[in-house]
């Protein structure tokens, strides 16, 4: 299986709302080990000038790698998951993720290198919350390379 | 309390701690994060991929060793930007049963660069696994009052 070298500059559009609830900030924030009460306790977490809940740092992972899967997935991508290794990943927050967003992603496929018989490919998020009037906000953009191992890597 | 950017210099610690990680902790990240690789939960997958056996998410070292920076900060939103390179694999025995972890982490955190204009501190972390170095470039910006 080869990786399609046409993958690099396509991007795929925001599909799904993904809606941000407590109990999920609670249960991301306790398997990474987190004990900051904003993660828990709204009031905590308004005391601090949030409106809700405040999601860990790299909760943003949660929405950016089901956007990723629409690439992985694609069978024009060419993309053989069970070779797949994660190789950096990066958020820039523009503001934090609180409970009660509804959150979409577009996915950019910035790069595409070859790399002895597998790929490098490098992919960005642009995460937006969606306004009641359904306009955009920025929120956070992820950046994540996977290599996809070749035979014999 | 949070920490003052006038208060802080370039080289300055930021404190440390210890990860215990179970094959438990692993099912949990699975599905909090809904990434269910089997090479994060099930030996033989693992094993037979030409892994040394069950190894970490990335993304669970990741966002365990950036707990460290939330709580020196003060408030998790503090965290403006945070990005890793992914080295080595966190191998995690099965130790199911018994009060052992499977695997530590030890993370340290020291101020690597101040950015006054933008009133930001970048965190440097380091983070190691039997004594490999696991995350490379672990940088968290952290935006200070």
């Amino acid at each position: 299986m080869t990786i399609n070298p046409d993958l690099q500059g396509r991007s795929y559009p925001a599909a799904e709302v993904y809606d941000v609830g407590r109990e999920k900030i609670r249960e991301f924030a306790r398997a990474v080990k987190a004990t900051h009460p904003a993660h828990f306790d709204v009031d905590a977490a308004k005391a601090l000038g949030h409106t809700d809940l405040v999601a860990p740092p790299t909760f943003a992972i949660i929405i950016a790698q089901r956007a990723d899967a629409q690439l992985i997935e694609d069978p024009d991508a060419g993309i053989d998951f069970s070779r797949v290794v994660h190789a950096d990943q990066r958020f820039t927050h523009h503001r934090p993720i609180v409970a009660g967003d509804r959150l979409v992603a577009e996915l950019h496929v910035d790069g595409v290198r070859a790399m002895g018989g597998g790929a490098m490919i490098t992919t960005r998020s642009e995460i937006f919350a969606l306004a009641a009037d359904d306009s955009k906000e920025p929120v956070t953009t992820t950046t994540s390379s996977i290599l996809v191992r070749g035979e014999g890597q | 309390m949070s920490p003052s950017f006038h208060e802080l210099s370039a080289g300055q610690e930021i404190g440390s701690r210890t990860i215990e990680v179970t094959r438990t902790d692993l099912v949990k990240y699975a599905g909090a994060s809904g990434d269910f690789n089997p090479i994060h939960w099930n030996e033989a997958f693992a094993t037979g991929v030409e892994l040394p056996g069950v190894i970490a998410h990335g993304m669970f070292t990741m966002g365990s060793a950036v707990q460290l920076v939330t709580d020196w900060a003060g408030d998790p939103a503090a965290v403006v930007d945070f990005q890793t390179r992914f080295t080595k694999p966190v191998l995690v025995t099965d130790t199911t049963g018994t009060k052992e972890p499977g695997a530590t982490i030890e993370v340290s955190g020291t101020i690597g660069k101040l950015d006054a204009d933008a009133g930001t501190a970048r965190v440097d972390l380091t983070v190691v696994s039997a004594g490999q170095k696991v995350l490379m470039k672990a940088q968290a910006v952290v935006k200070l009052s």
